[in-house]
């Protein structure tokens, strides 16, 4: 019977019926849809959240099984959309949630209206710029935001925007570091993708039922037993260009025209062109069926090999070009493909 | 001098040539990465890396990684 699903839930006394309901009404925005949102995505799609938006630029592939719980070698296969797959599987999960899963690469040009409107921003993304971007989206609509990482057996978390004297994450990282470690160069196993996934989800519900709790910084291995719990209010700089009274934002600056950006460790180069072109895939894939091979099509994508790359062309006008970390060599293909 | 102290909630036996917290980091290979260290439950900025270990110091250090 579904009025019994969060029955379990509610017994909790932290929670209570009072705090399903909290919980039901709330609109969480989840950015991204690999390891971290697959995990947290189930989790509150499980605990009964309202409305669930989640974004993701990527296509599912072999190397993410391990860890992205909500995915199955058939949508390997079918070369589908995370956002896609992740809608569809959270949905059979539980029909109550709204769900809403968009294909497209979250930038300062869309941020701002994709999370608008939300409770929540949970962070699933797997680079510290766009979390820089969404820290100052975040900020700027005044919406809590639940940052979590992880690598290897290594994980952290910091929810921000909790409290008004408290750092967000710009007031953390001072600089933006030139490059950190991702899981594509040294590796990740999936107990901590679900401890660092449980440990934002945890937050999320003690936020959306208006339980008293202080934001920290924590990290955890659980391959060396490492653990760090940090208080890091004295962290918060009065300048911050993100989080003080006078705030510019300055990751959400627009860019213009083509933007390239070489996929940390992949070998892969992502173009992406201004907003306003797109692409018809299937209109697309039968102007390349002759000149392409391992040609896949569907709604959202055509992915072939071409000139020995993997090439994915997605809906919203991006393209993925596999086996090369030379955006020249990026932009001979895409020309090549697209005159 | 033998120091034993608290690294993240684990016994740690400080080597020899590691004297201070800049070293530590680098001893941990975490000196180009984005760290922050508190120490006996005080941020540490990092013009005080150069504070000297002493046994018994309690230690913690949360590194950013990109990944998730």
């Amino acid at each position: 019977m579904s009025s019994s699903k969060y029955s379990r839930q509610e017994l909790f006394a932290p929670i209570g019926e009072e705090g399903q309901k909290r919980i039901r009404e709330a609109k969480v925005f989840i950015l991204g849809a690999g390891a971290l949102g697959s995990s947290g995505a189930e989790m509150l799609v499980r605990a009964g959240v309202g409305q669930i938006t989640i974004v993701d630029r990527d296509i599912i592939e072999w190397t993410n099984l391990h860890r992205q719980q909500l995915y199955t070698e058939q949508d390997v296969v079918d070369q589908l959309p995370k956002a896609a797959a992740a809608e569809r599987r959270l949905k059979a999960i539980n029909s109550d949630v709204d769900i809403t899963g968009i294909v497209t690469d979250v930038t300062p040009q869309n941020i701002m209206e994709l999370i608008d409107g939300h409770d929540i921003v949970l962070d699933a993304t797997d680079n510290i710029e766009t979390r820089l971007i969404a820290n100052d989206a975040a900020l700027k609509l005044g919406i809590p935001f639940f940052m979590g990482a992880c690598v290897g057996s290594y994980g952290l978390t910091f929810p921000i925007g909790i409290q008004d004297d408290q750092p967000c994450l710009h007031c953390l990282l001072e600089a933006l570091p030139s490059q950190t470690m991702t899981c594509d160069t040294v590796g990740v196993i999936s107990p901590i993708v679900v401890t660092t996934a449980a440990r934002q989800a945890a937050d999320v519900l003690k936020y959306l039922t208006g339980a008293d709790f202080e934001p920290k910084l924590e990290s955890a291995d659980l391959w060396t037993g490492d653990r760090a719990s940090m208080n890091v209010a004295s962290m918060k700089k009065a300048g911050c260009p993100s989080c003080s009274e006078n705030a510019v934002y300055p990751f959400l600056s627009a860019r213009e025209s083509m933007r390239t950006a070489v996929l940390c460790g992949r070998e892969t180069v992502q173009l992406s062109w201004p907003e306003g072109r797109t692409f018809d895939p299937l209109a697309f894939a039968e102007s390349i069926h002759g000149t392409t091979t391992n040609l896949v099509k569907n709604e959202h994508l055509v992915a072939c090999e071409y000139k020995g790359h993997r090439v994915v062309l997605f809906r919203d006008g991006r393209m993925l070009i596999h086996g090369t970390k030379e955006v020249v060599t990026a932009k001979k293909i895409a020309a090549g493909l697209l005159g | 001098m033998e120091r034993v102290i608290e690294l993240n909630g684990n016994q740690y036996d400080v080597p020899v040539e590691v004297g201070n917290v800049q070293e530590l980091l680098g001893h941990l290979e975490l000196a180009d990465r984005i760290v922050i260290v508190e120490k006996n439950r005080n941020i540490l900025s990092k013009d005080a890396f150069d504070q000297p270990i002493k046994d018994r110091d309690q230690i913690e250090i949360i590194h950013f990684v990109g990944g998730g």
